[in-house]
């Protein structure tokens, strides 16, 4: 640094440094206001990131996250050789890949079928009743589909109704992904149509004009305009669901799972939650986690590589 | 927009079909969104004799608010209530505060690092710590089971900050310099000029937050020990979910067959009374939010 600044001409240096210096100065207000946010980032964020190393030492509260002694990557080890590490890893693809099946679509089509409706009165008012779910909490949710699938709630009524037998839902691994991924589209098709009603809105109606001219009837309109004009959207929402396939929000799975549907329902997040949290076992849930999301962000990466080499639209 | 109208289709066979279709499936899906609702308002209000026998399907039975009486009986319901309340106030504000503060700079083209600082906090979307470094932090910090530990780690949501950044971005850069010529600071132009041409962003974010800070129940969860502090996603979830206490509750005064409030009824009636505020504030929500959500994902 000093040879450099050395071998620099004397009138050079003393203006760029009093440029520095002048800018600080300009903004001194900003930075004053910029202060408490950045603390905020700094306490809230970055200094969790730096305890993630806790993943590689035997975390002691006592000790504290510096004086914690290192142990490598044993906790590694000890959960990629633990078979119910691999079920949990299972169980979160499987939610994830069955929900992109199911979900991903939904709000797509619901943005499809509203673009088509005649009456914008009509399309307001089923918007405006679709997003409404996105607002109620995680609890209500919940709380209702405990209560609507019990062995005498809704559902098994209208089965005893139609001559079935009781089934207990909340008991059975089989039903577990299926009610969390329904539930989940009730709770986020209206929402997910938003940004797509965003992307139909912005295509040019001068295509729909021309094609009309030349005879193409709605559907093939949709398939040769609308589609085609929403596909960046699509796949930009496709690379961020692929990159979201290791992880899975824990709240509705921790209200809704229980010790005869961990089979199915346990994931890797509920897990770190258990053995971190009610467990105690910091070092080994931070390690799992970073696991998770070190893969989570391989995955990112490759699908955006993809998506930019089949379609040329991607994240970065 | 208004695409439909301008495009002038030969009314088909083929289109009419689709039509009706279109029509029956929309209407099946706000079916299916407003009946489990409805269906939670009605039986909290019918009669438990009813309930029992799932005896309700479109409209109330027996009408009776017996299980709203019990619930307001319940004095933990109104402590959490009233937690809840704190919590939403405080944190709202504080998000308010902080969301603002830091948009402001970021907002600024001429404030000196902006880029750096800008990836500082935009990196923070894609990267965490993680739920146990976190609570390390909260733990070191000393903020379990106080509402600094609800109201804090939250205090910015980036992704409303950016949203309110763009919305900054958006403002005459003119007026801010004809105030800096006429001697104001940077704090006196957030204050006069920028906070006051923000007022409807800043009720959008105002709802945002609250209904966040309403709807949040992990948090409570993970750091809050005393009974006395839980807010009401945590009380609903032990009567409505674990069902707890909601027996107990309601069989006080039953004679025999003759149930005025069963369970069912009393846990419904929990959830209409926590879910209320949301829905006396959706109108408003509905009519900001998508256009603030649409700010932030074409120009974030």
């Amino acid at each position: 640094m000093k040879i450099i600044q050395g071998s620099m001409p004397g009138k050079m240096r003393e203006k760029s440094s009093s440029h520095f210096v002048r800018q600080i100065k300009k903004s001194k207000y900003l930075y004053l206001i910029f202060f408490i946010p950045l603390c905020y980032y700094i306490i809230f964020h970055y200094w969790p990131m730096y305890g993630v190393i806790i993943a590689f030492k035997d975390y002691n509260i006592v000790k504290g996250i510096l004086g914690s002694p290192w142990v490598g990557f044993k906790h590694f080890e000890k959960f990629l050789a633990d078979p119910y590490f691999w079920k949990l890893v299972r169980n979160t693809l499987l939610i994830n890949i069955y929900g992109l099946f199911w979900s991903f679509p939904a709000p797509i089509v619901l943005a499809l079928l509203l673009n088509e409706l005649p009456d914008r009165g009509f399309k307001r008012f089923v918007q405006s009743v679709s997003y409404l779910p996105h607002f109620i909490s995680t609890v209500v949710v919940c709380g209702m589909i405990v209560n609507f699938l019990a062995s005498d709630g809704i559902v098994n009524q209208i089965l005893m109704a139609l001559g079935r037998e009781r089934i207990q839902f909340l008991m059975r691994p089989e039903w577990f992904r299926t009610i969390y991924i329904a539930s989940g589209i009730w709770q986020n098709v209206g929402w997910g149509s938003i940004v797509y009603l965003a992307a139909l809105s912005g295509i040019d109606e001068e295509l729909y004009e021309a094609a009309t001219i030349d005879g193409a009837n709605r559907w093939k309109q949709m398939i040769h305009i609308t589609l085609p004009g929403i596909k960046p959207t699509i796949s930009i929402m496709l690379i961020m669901n692929l990159g979201r396939l290791m992880n899975i929000g824990y709240e509705k799975i921790i209200l809704l799972y229980n010790g005869s549907t961990y089979e199915t329902a346990d994931v890797i997040s509920t897990y770190v939650y258990r053995r971190g949290l009610l467990g105690n076992d910091f070092s080994y849930a931070t390690a799992v986690s970073l696991f998770q999301s070190v893969v989570g962000l391989i995955l990112l990466y490759t699908s955006n590589k993809i998506s930019n080499k089949l379609s040329e639209t991607g994240l970065w | 927009m208004g695409m439909s109208k301008n495009r002038k289709i030969k009314v088909s066979t083929g289109y009419k079909i689709f039509n009706i279709l279109n029509y029956t499936l929309l209407l099946l899906l706000v079916f299916v969104t407003v009946y489990p609702m409805y269906y939670i308002f009605i039986v909290s209000i019918s009669n438990g004799t009813f309930v029992s026998r799932g005896d309700i399907n479109f409209l109330p039975r027996g009408i009776t608010f017996k299980a709203y009486e019990t619930v307001f009986k319940n004095s933990d319901i109104w402590r959490s209530y009233l937690n809840t309340i704190i919590y939403t106030t405080v944190g709202t504000a504080i998000n308010i505060v902080l969301s603002s503060l830091c948009a402001y700079p970021l907002s600024r083209k001429d404030f000196y690092g902006r880029s750096v600082f800008t990836f500082i906090v935009a990196f923070t979307m894609f990267m965490s710590g993680g739920m146990i470094p976190l609570y390390l932090v909260v733990l070191k910090l000393k903020l379990i089971d106080t509402i600094w530990a609800i109201v804090l780690p939250p205090a910015i949501n980036t992704y409303n900050m950016i949203i309110m950044r763009t919305f900054f971005q958006g403002i005459p850069v003119s007026l801010q310099e004809s105030a800096f010529l006429d001697g104001a600071n940077d704090l006196q132009i957030l204050w006069k000029i920028i906070l006051p041409l923000s007022k409807p962003i800043m009720a959008t974010m105002v709802l945002f937050y609250a209904v966040q800070h309403w709807n949040s129940f992990f948090s409570a969860l993970i750091y809050l020990n005393s009974k006395s502090k839980y807010p009401v996603q945590i009380l609903l979830r032990n009567i409505v979910i674990a069902g707890e206490f909601a027996d107990q509750q309601t069989s006080i005064g039953n004679i025999e067959t003759n149930f005025a409030v069963v369970a069912t009824n009393y846990k419904y009636a929990v959830i209409i009374i926590t879910v209320i505020p949301i829905l006396m504030v959706y109108p408003f929500l509905q009519k900001h939010f998508a256009k603030g959500v649409m700010i932030g994902a074409l120009k974030g």
